[in-house]
């Protein structure tokens, strides 16, 4: 030891070596695994913070369809169903709960990709640490993006489960919704996970989007109404809105809603294609702020 | 061979020079520091070891590999500690190192041993299932180096590593980079302050606006830039200018702060001799040795610290 150190400390830790144990891969084998892997390791560094505030997802994850369910599908439903018979050939409750579940998972990804995004650039710094080690900025966006995909993945599951409490699905393939709605998420979220990575300060920024852009989709978009029942000139909102997209998709698989077959294949492409674009320009947002 | 070897290395944001053509070697186990005031272009050169920043022009290679084309590899071998520390608030202590260690691809029974290891290491054992929230500066600092440690790294590279630290905590935290030292760990530091590069490099290069102005050990810095000892007199800040021109060949050299003047000279109380023979009064006056400082205020007429 040095004559700098004080006594106490110098007493301490000498017995191993730290420096290299012996135990750890090559940094060969940990660049083979990184470069292949390294969305998946840090998608599981994300899933690995959640558990931080897991308590608040899981009562939010089965208290929100069930506030949802009972209120809109049997509160308002009542209401409708005495008065019109229903929504295009269903009860109400079989004709919004889809929709209620869709919409509430896509609304879930303002939360998860603005501010936290924010965070890893600014705040907390997290992408910085990541990218200090053998992760690329790209695979930092999508282990981004899978983990929170996967989040949503759960929450729609738990959802789901309500609805066939609720007695609120017809169909056998009502399942597929599990999926549907993280993919509607994602299609609105990593659009908006892109934007988030382009702002340098905290402005007004995301309240604007919950309030003028999530706010008027979850009214307009075809969630409580058909789109049809709007008129022409305000139908526009639904058909940018991945949350009508999805919603729609649901409705398909849950109570067999009609719907000729090019128009599912086109909800199906826009999703998809949302998901793409936004994805591809996330990982050059953060390749250009990671890579300065 | 070298284990970073940069030439004419540049870094440009549109018309500034970050970086501005530096060339220099780090030897295998050395301690190889950056000195320079902010702004001289130390982190970015850090970033451009890492390949986390992309240089504008000049070679770069860290253990034979280009950072830009290779950065994974290169990062496997790294240990980063950066300026700031950005260590998750949300997680504990243990799960920072372990979480972390995953980034490498480690296997979880590795990293479990490894992160207990590294908790001893930076004497906070006690604090590994505490939130990293509740630890103090200098603890979150020496938790940012156990995590740098995670791969078994053949190069740590430590931005500023003991600002804004309390001289307690800087000195525990030299203890444990010179330990590493030991072990054979080469080690890259940036650094404003003189005393930190006196005792944690073996040889480093003075830098200012992005240009290496000297380099060498820093017995060698101080012996070619300035004298063994330095007299440093105060006459009152009013009075300090008026006196200096009767003070000129007193020393070999003589540099005016604001609050002070400092006398170069082999012998400091022989000058403060002289000085005191011409009727001269000082206030205060110290006689000590050179430092890095006076090497950095000879080499661009500035203090480091500004």
């Amino acid at each position: 030891m040095t004559d700098r150190a004080p006594v106490s400390i110098a007493a301490e830790a000498d017995s191993n070596r730290l420096a290299y144990s012996g135990g750890a891969l090559s940094p060969t084998e940990q660049a083979v695994i990184s470069r292949r892997w390294g969305w998946l390791l840090y998608a599981e560094y994300r899933l690995t913070t959640m558990r931080a505030y897991l308590q608040t997802i899981v009562i939010r994850a089965i208290g929100l369809p069930l506030l949802y369910l009972a209120s809109m599908g049997l509160g308002l439903g009542a209401l409708v169903d005495s008065g019109a018979g229903g929504v295009d050939g269903v009860s109400y409750l079989v004709f919004v709960a889809p929709a209620l579940l869709v919409s509430s998972v896509v609304m879930e990804a303002t939360g998860e990709f603005t501010y936290p995004v924010m965070s890893g650039f600014k705040w907390q710094k997290h992408f910085f640490a990541a990218s200090a080690s053998p992760l690329s900025p790209k695979q930092v966006a999508l282990g981004e993006l899978v983990a929170v995909g996967l989040k949503f993945t759960a929450e729609a599951f738990v959802f789901w489960l309500a609805l066939l409490t609720f007695g609120a699905v017809t169909s056998p393939h009502s399942w597929l919704v599990v999926l549907i709605a993280p993919l509607a998420a994602l299609a609105f979220g990593v659009p908006l996970m892109a934007f988030a990575a382009k702002q340098q300060d905290e402005g007004a920024q995301f309240a604007f989007i919950q309030r003028f852009v999530v706010m008027p989709m979850f009214l307009f978009a075809g969630t409580f109404f058909p789109l049809g029942a709007m008129p022409v000139y305000l139908q526009w909102i639904g058909w940018i809105s991945p949350m009508w997209h999805g919603t729609q998709l649901a409705r398909i698989v849950c109570f067999g809603m009609p719907n000729p077959w090019w128009l599912t294949l086109l909800h199906v492409a826009v999703l998809v294609a949302a998901v793409a674009v936004g994805t591809w320009v996330a990982a050059r947002v953060f390749t250009d702020r990671l890579t300065r | 061979m070298s284990v970073i070897q940069a030439r004419a290395l540049v870094k440009s944001y549109g018309e500034l020079h970050a970086v501005d053509g530096i060339d220099f070697d780090v030897a295998p186990g050395e301690s190889f520091g950056l000195l320079g005031p902010n702004g001289a272009g130390k982190s970015t050169t850090m970033r451009m070891i890492g390949g986390t920043s992309l240089r504008t022009s000049g070679t770069l290679t860290v253990l034979g590999m280009d950072p830009e084309t290779r950065g994974p590899e290169v990062r496997a071998n790294l240990g980063v500690i950066p300026q700031q520390d950005n260590l998750d608030s949300e997680l504990r202590c243990r799960e920072n190192l372990i979480t972390y260690g995953r980034y490498f691809g480690l296997p979880r029974p590795y990293l479990q041993k490894r992160a207990d290891d590294l908790l001893a290491f930076a004497q906070l054992t006690e604090k590994a299932n505490e939130k990293v929230d509740n630890l103090s500066g200098g603890m979150k600092r020496r938790l940012t180096i156990a995590r740098g440690l995670i791969n078994e790294p053949k190069i740590l590279l430590l931005d500023e590593p003991t600002t804004g630290l309390d001289p307690q905590a800087r000195h525990i935290l030299w203890d444990r980079l010179f330990r590493l030292k030991e072990e054979g760990v080469t080690l890259v530091v940036t650094t404003h302050f003189m005393d930190e590069a006196e005792q944690l490099c073996d040889r480093l290069v003075v830098m200012d606006h992005g240009r290496i102005v000297a380099e060498g050990s820093p017995a060698q810095l101080i012996r070619e830039y300035s004298t063994r000892e330095v007299l440093e007199v105060r006459f009152g800040s009013e009075r300090n200018a008026a006196v200096v021109e009767q003070l000129a060949d007193v020393a070999d050299r003589v540099e005016v702060l604001p609050d002070r003047i400092l006398l170069y000279s082999a012998d400091g109380e022989a000058a403060l001799e002289r000085v005191t023979s011409r009727g001269l009064a000082p206030v205060t006056s110290l006689v000590r040795r050179s430092s890095l400082e006076d090497v950095f205020l000879r080499l661009t007429g500035r203090s480091l610290i500004d």
